[in-house]
């Protein structure tokens, strides 16, 4: 086992750890910080796999943008504040199964898969901010483009969603 | 490094993900275990761009779309979860059962 790996283990275990604790805490505020944990951790994992723009936009976007909105709409819902019992619905056993079921079968094709494949992390350079940035806009512009208009098309459906001053549309309105 | 490491980790945050999808009733609870999903996708797409060494960097930059696109579902999620709750104060999606067939 080598020192990189030995690394992603540990912080594997972190991410799981906390992903555990997001889908079973009974205190919802902690289930969004408990999420941020376990997105810095595999933000620490995609560093020791040298992906680093990945990392850095993990940060950015997940731990700053998607943690802070989920706490809004936390807020903004009147969730307690304190151990709230009415967190997980009737099914529960019937998700532990589907999930154990999902997690033997994921794990045991990719162990029988990929059982004996192997890269070296080291000096690759292939993850930087130049190298991604370059194949962003060399290869990859019309995708770039196309997520572009759909980040918009969200932003001006989430407008129209959350105003309240326009109701559905009269007749002859269109 | 072995490839089955970062696969199996994301196997079992995937397998998280769908417990929590399924296990819980606050809706916005259910958006977090979407994301923890998106993320072991994610863990997936890396390692297997650095193994492969792509030369397009596919992997790595769809790991970035997805990035994006999950930013953007958060967004719309909360609105249509705000929403919800504006219009029945509640965002329990196991009480919002208007269009179940057998209503309980």
């Amino acid at each position: 086992m080598t020192a990189a790996e030995i690394v992603f283990v540990l912080l594997g275990v972190v991410a799981l750890a906390s992903g555990v604790l997001v889908v079973t805490t009974r205190q919802i505020v902690r289930a969004a910080l408990y999420l941020v944990v376990s997105f810095g951790a595999i933000a620490a994992c995609f560093l020791v796999l040298t992906a680093e723009l990945v990392a850095w936009v993990q940060v950015l976007i997940y731990v700053g943008a998607v943690v802070v909105l989920l706490l809004f709409g936390i807020m903004l819902t009147r969730a307690p504040i304190g151990p709230s019992s009415d967190l997980d619905s009737r099914n529960k056993p019937a998700a532990v199964t589907v999930a154990v079921a999902a997690a033997g079968v994921l794990v045991t094709v990719v162990v029988s898969g990929f059982g004996d494949a192997y890269f070296e992390v080291g000096e690759s350079r292939a993850g930087s901010a130049s190298v991604i940035g370059s194949g962003i806009f060399r290869y990859w512009v019309l995708p770039f483009e196309v997520l572009s208009v759909l980040l918009l098309a969200a932003l001006v459906g989430a407008i129209v969603l959350s105003r309240t001053d326009i109701g559905p549309p009269k007749d002859g309105d269109g | 490094m072995h490839v089955v490491y970062p696969a199996v980790l994301a196997a079992l945050l995937f397998a998280i993900g769908v417990y929590g999808v399924l296990a819980r009733r606050n809706a916005i609870l259910v958006l977090m275990s979407v994301e923890l999903m998106l993320n072991a996708v994610n863990l997936n797409l890396v390692a297997f761009d650095v193994w492969l060494a792509d030369r397009l960097g596919s992997g790595q930059i769809l790991g970035l779309f997805v990035i994006v696109i999950a930013a953007a579902e958060v967004g719309l999620g909360l609105a249509i979860v705000l929403q919800v709750f504006r219009n029945r104060a509640t965002i329990a999606v196991d009480s919002l059962d208007e269009l179940a067939e057998d209503k309980q």
